[in-house]
Parts: structure tokens; C-alpha cells; sequence
């Protein structure tokens, strides 16, 4: 019985197989008059706080490509494990892909031991994979989860570092909502008043950062179970227009019409019975 | 965040670079401070709208700062771009306004301070203003102007225009709704002041929900024969 690896070893030293190939498309496409196109960032606030039974992670749901709102109900609060959730701040596909393969490994692991996914066993399996892509996966983590040995919050950084604090901000609105909470913390908080705190630096960051927006997202995650609410708060601002614009069939022009009459011919034909019982 | 430095880009946003080696910081004497304006020209009156929003890369200055001035009791001019420059213009422009007036002894018409603002703006041809100016006025026979530039001073009359930040999506949804392109069947009724202060004002909701550097609130300045009024409506805060 062969014992799949959880995290396959990587070949030693860096790699750098794709360095070549990333410098000539960069020099066809600027030869081409064609730019790369955008990566689509998050542009972030999440946060996160430890309080008595747990930890309470909260994110923005607005996601941005440059200047333009291209979500407005992105979920950016990943599940890893039924006992860990992870908030993405960076690039969109990096974060949702990274928290993917995590979350993978974690089952494969689960159903290998027996045993729950610790949250340092996570951090560890992120912390490795950033550092070795050096800082090209651009994804900014937070994550939180209860296991057996506690409540914890963990940050990781695109490039490999990690932090363990009681409480976390992450994103273009980092520093909004590290003002509420650094203001507010304390430790050993109750969990209503934990929820209240997340909610408040979410919303500062909402409100000062024009990178963040739209709905809050709340996941609290303890030792009797998992409670993610989407949202936990609607946006105030409601787009409600004055004028209806539909427009009536027949509206968008039909210039010209070509039917194309498909010719069928009945080559064989085969009955199989399905069993329905 | 304590691994990647946030550097302002050419155009005044935030850019994370790798430090790769020694890089060359060079003083642009640019930023872009977002917003949009609008302008829609109707039988007897015009309206020149924009948003309130002044901000800088990722933050806000204000929630408070109109992109609308008024100019005479017939016109208004809307500026977007960079604040620095919209607020020199502006007094460029004011002045050169009582120049006329007491040179001339007379108001300046719609049409002539269009005139004088292209030639004002091509006078910095090779160190432009960074502004998007757009004029609403009435012109000599009492019928709605708008008159849109670039930065270095090419103008046109229009019925109608968007510029600035959310110009792009605000630009096809005025040709389609004033300009009626794109349809067929439809009556072409004429825009009444009602409505076209109705469609600018679910037009900048829009462009508030999908940009990030418009929104707050709105600022309407409506310009007839019995004078400019304005209205303020609140936008999303987000």
C-alpha cells in the first residue's frame, strides 16, 4: 500500500523554469502593440481577531481590475477545513488557487492520519509554497482556525514570511482597519462583541479605501462548528434608478438572416434499455 | 505592509514593485485626482453634472470637492484630471473672463469662452494641463450648448458628453438613451429638462457602482434663461 505524499517534495533550489518564457512574451507583446492583461486584484480588507471561543474573520466583497469594479459579491473568506478559513488579499486567482491546493492537501491528509488538520501544519504548507515562487504568486493570507491546541490567526505574505498575532489586518484597507483595531482590541473578547469589532474595521476600510467595498463578510469559526455569514452586512447604498430602461423586442436591428438547413441522415440506429429500478 | 512597497505610478496610482535593483524615482508633476463629469445640452437649457469625489491613488481628499464652476449666469465648466491644474484653470479663466468684461463691456457668450479656453489650453501645448474640461451654457439664441475639450485644447460643440474617470462607461449609455444609436423603432422624442435631470442622475449611479473614484455625491447645476440652479444627490460613500 503506497503512502501518497501530502505535499510532494519539490526538486532542491529555485526554480526558474519560466523566467525565459515570461521575458519573451513581455518583449512580443509590447513589439505587438498588445499590453498583458491585468491580473485582477482584490484590493482588499479582511481582517481577523482571536476572542475566547474562537476566531472571527471578516472581508470586503468588492474586487478590482485597475480602476474598474469587476465584483461586487466576490467571496473572499476561503474554506480550508471544516476548523480553518482563510481570507485572500492580492491577486484574485492567486489567493483563490493557493487556498485550493491547501485545502486539497488538508483532505488528503485528513483521510491519510485520521486526524484533523493543526492550523500550523496550513501555515507551514503556505509559507513553503510562497517562498518557493519567490513573491510571483501574489497572495496576502490570513489565516484562522481551532484545533486542538487553540484558537489561532496566522498571516502569511506573498513572499513566504508569516506572522502568529491575536488580531490582523490585510489588503489596501490594512491600515484603515487597523485603526479600529488596535483601538478596540482586547483580549479574551466575547464573541458578539468580537463580531462587531471585525464588522467596524471591515467598514472603515470600506468607507476609506476606494479599493474596498460593497457587503461584509463574517465567518466565525469555533470549537462547536463553523457559522459563515454572506453578507453579514448589505451595503447601504441601494442602486435604485429613476428611470425604467428595458427596451421592447425588435429594438436591436437584424440586418440580414441566413438559415442553414442541417442535413440528417439516419446511418444506424440502437435502443439501450437504462435501469431505472 | 511590510514586504512590498507601494510606489505612486506616473499616473497617480499605487504600483507594488519587486525590488530588483537600483530603481530611478523620478518627481511627476502630475497625480490624477479622479472624478466624472457630464454634460447634456436640451432645447432651452443645459445641464452640467459631476461627482464630488477628490482622491489620490487609493485614498480619499475629500467627499466635498464639485468639479462644476460657474462661470457667467449663462455658463458652467466641469473639470476632472488633476485638481492642481483644474483649480489654476478655473482662475486663469475667471480672470481673462473680467478682462472681456471690462474691455468689452459685455458678458462673454457660450461659444466665445469655448474660444478662448482652446487657445488658453494649446498655449501649454508642451506642458499641458492635465484637466477634462467640458462647458454647459446657452448660446447666443437661448438653445443648450456643451462644448468638450482634451487636455491640449481640441474642442467641439456636442449635445451631449461624459468625461473624466468613468467617461468611457457613462459615453455609450448617453448615445443610446439621448442620441438613440444602436435602435430601431423607437420614437425619438425631444429631451425635456425632467428627464434629462432623471437620466444624469441614474447615469452617475451607475458609473458609481462599477469606478472606484467616482461617488459620494453628485452635484447637478442646471443652466436656463432665469439662471443656474443646483441640486445635490447623495452617491454611494464606498
Amino acid at each position: 500500500m503506497a503512502l501518497s505524499n501530502v505535499v510532494e517534495t519539490p526538486a532542491s533550489g529555485f526554480n526558474f523554469e519560466n523566467v525565459s518564457r515570461n521575458v519573451a512574451l513581455e518583449g512580443l507583446l509590447e513589439g505587438g502593440h498588445t499590453k498583458a492583461p491585468k491580473p485582477m486584484k482584490t484590493g482588499t480588507t479582511i481582517a481577523g481577531v482571536v476572542c475566547k471561543d474562537g476566531v472571527v474573520l471578516g472581508a470586503d466583497t468588492r474586487a478590482t481590475s485597475g480602476e474598474v469594479v469587476a465584483d461586487k459579491m466576490c467571496a473572499k473568506i476561503h474554506y480550508i477545513s471544516p476548523n480553518m478559513y482563510c481570507c485572500g488579499a492580492g491577486t484574485a486567482a492567486d489567493t483563490e488557487k493557493t487556498t485550493d491546493l491547501l485545502s486539497s492537501n488538508l483532505t488528503i491528509f485528513s483521510m491519510n492520519s485520521g486526524r484533523n488538520p493543526r492550523v500550523v501544519m496550513a501555515v507551514n504548507i503556505l509559507q513553503d509554497m510562497l517562498f518557493r515562487y519567490r513573491g510571483q504568486i501574489g497572495a496576502s493570507l490570513i489565516l484562522g482556525g481551532v484545533d486542538c491546541t487553540g484558537n489561532h490567526l496566522y498571516t502569511v505574505g506573498p513572499y513566504g514570511s508569516i506572522d502568529k498575532v491575536p488580531y490582523l489586518a490585510m489588503g489596501s484597507g490594512d491600515l484603515a482597519a487597523l485603526g479600529i483595531l488596535e483601538d478596540r482590541f482586547k483580549p479574551n473578547m466575547e464573541l458578539e462583541e468580537a463580531k462587531e469589532l471585525v464588522r467596524d474595521a471591515i467598514h472603515s476600510g470600506i468607507m476609506s479605501d476606494l479599493g474596498s467595498g460593497n457587503n461584509i463578510d463574517i465567518c466565525v469559526i469555533t470549537k462547536q462548528g463553523v457559522d459563515y455569514i454572506r453578507p453579514y452586512q448589505e451595503s447601504e447604498y441601494k442602486d435604485k434608478r429613476q428611470r425604467r430602461y428595458k427596451y421592447r423586442p425588435g429594438t436591436t436591428s437584424i440586418l440580414t438572416e441566413k438559415i442553414v438547413p442541417l442535413e440528417l441522415e439516419v446511418v444506424q440506429e440502437t435502443v439501450q434499455r437504462m435501469d431505472t429500478a | 505592509t511590510m514586504f512590498a512597497t507601494q510606489v505612486y505610478g506616473d499616473n497617480g496610482k499605487m504600483k507594488e514593485y519587486h525590488y530588483t535593483g537600483p530603481v530611478e524615482h523620478r518627481f511627476s508633476p502630475y497625480s490624477f485626482n479622479g472624478g466624472t463629469v457630464l454634460a447634456v445640452a436640451g432645447e432651452d437649457f443645459a445641464i452640467v453634472a459631476s461627482d464630488t469625489r477628490l482622491s489620490e491613488g487609493y485614498s480619499i481628499h475629500s467627499r466635498d470637492s464639485p468639479k462644476c464652476y460657474k462661470l457667467t449666469d449663462t455658463t458652467v465648466i466641469g473639470c476632472s484630471g488633476f485638481h492642481g491644474d483644474c483649480l489654476t484653470l478655473t482662475k486663469i479663466i475667471d480672470a481673462r473672463l473680467k478682462m472681456y468684461k471690462h474691455s468689452n463691456n459685455k458678458c462673454m457668450t457660450s461659444g466665445a469662452i469655448a474660444a478662448m479656453l482652446s487657445t488658453i489650453l494649446y498655449g501649454r501645448r508642451f506642458f499641458p494641463y492635465y484637466v477634462y474640461n467640458i462647458i454647459g451654457g446657452l448660446d447666443e439664441e437661448g438653445k443648450g450648448a456643451v462644448y468638450s475639450f482634451d487636455p491640449v485644447g481640441s474642442y467641439q460643440r456636442d449635445t451631449y458628453k461624459a468625461g473624466g474617470s468613468a467617461s468611457a462607461m457613462l459615453q455609450p449609455l448617453l448615445d443610446n438613451q439621448i442620441g438613440f444609436k444602436n435602435m430601431e423603432g423607437v420614437q425619438h422624442l425631444p429631451l425635456n429638462q425632467e428627464k434629462a435631470v432623471q437620466l444624469v442622475k441614474d447615469v452617475f449611479i451607475s458609473a458609481a457602482e462599477r469606478d472606484v473614484y467616482t461617488g459620494d455625491a453628485l452635484r447637478i447645476c442646471i443652466v436656463t434663461k432665469d439662471g443656474i440652479k443646483e441640486e445635490t444627490v447623495p452617491l454611494r460613500k464606498d
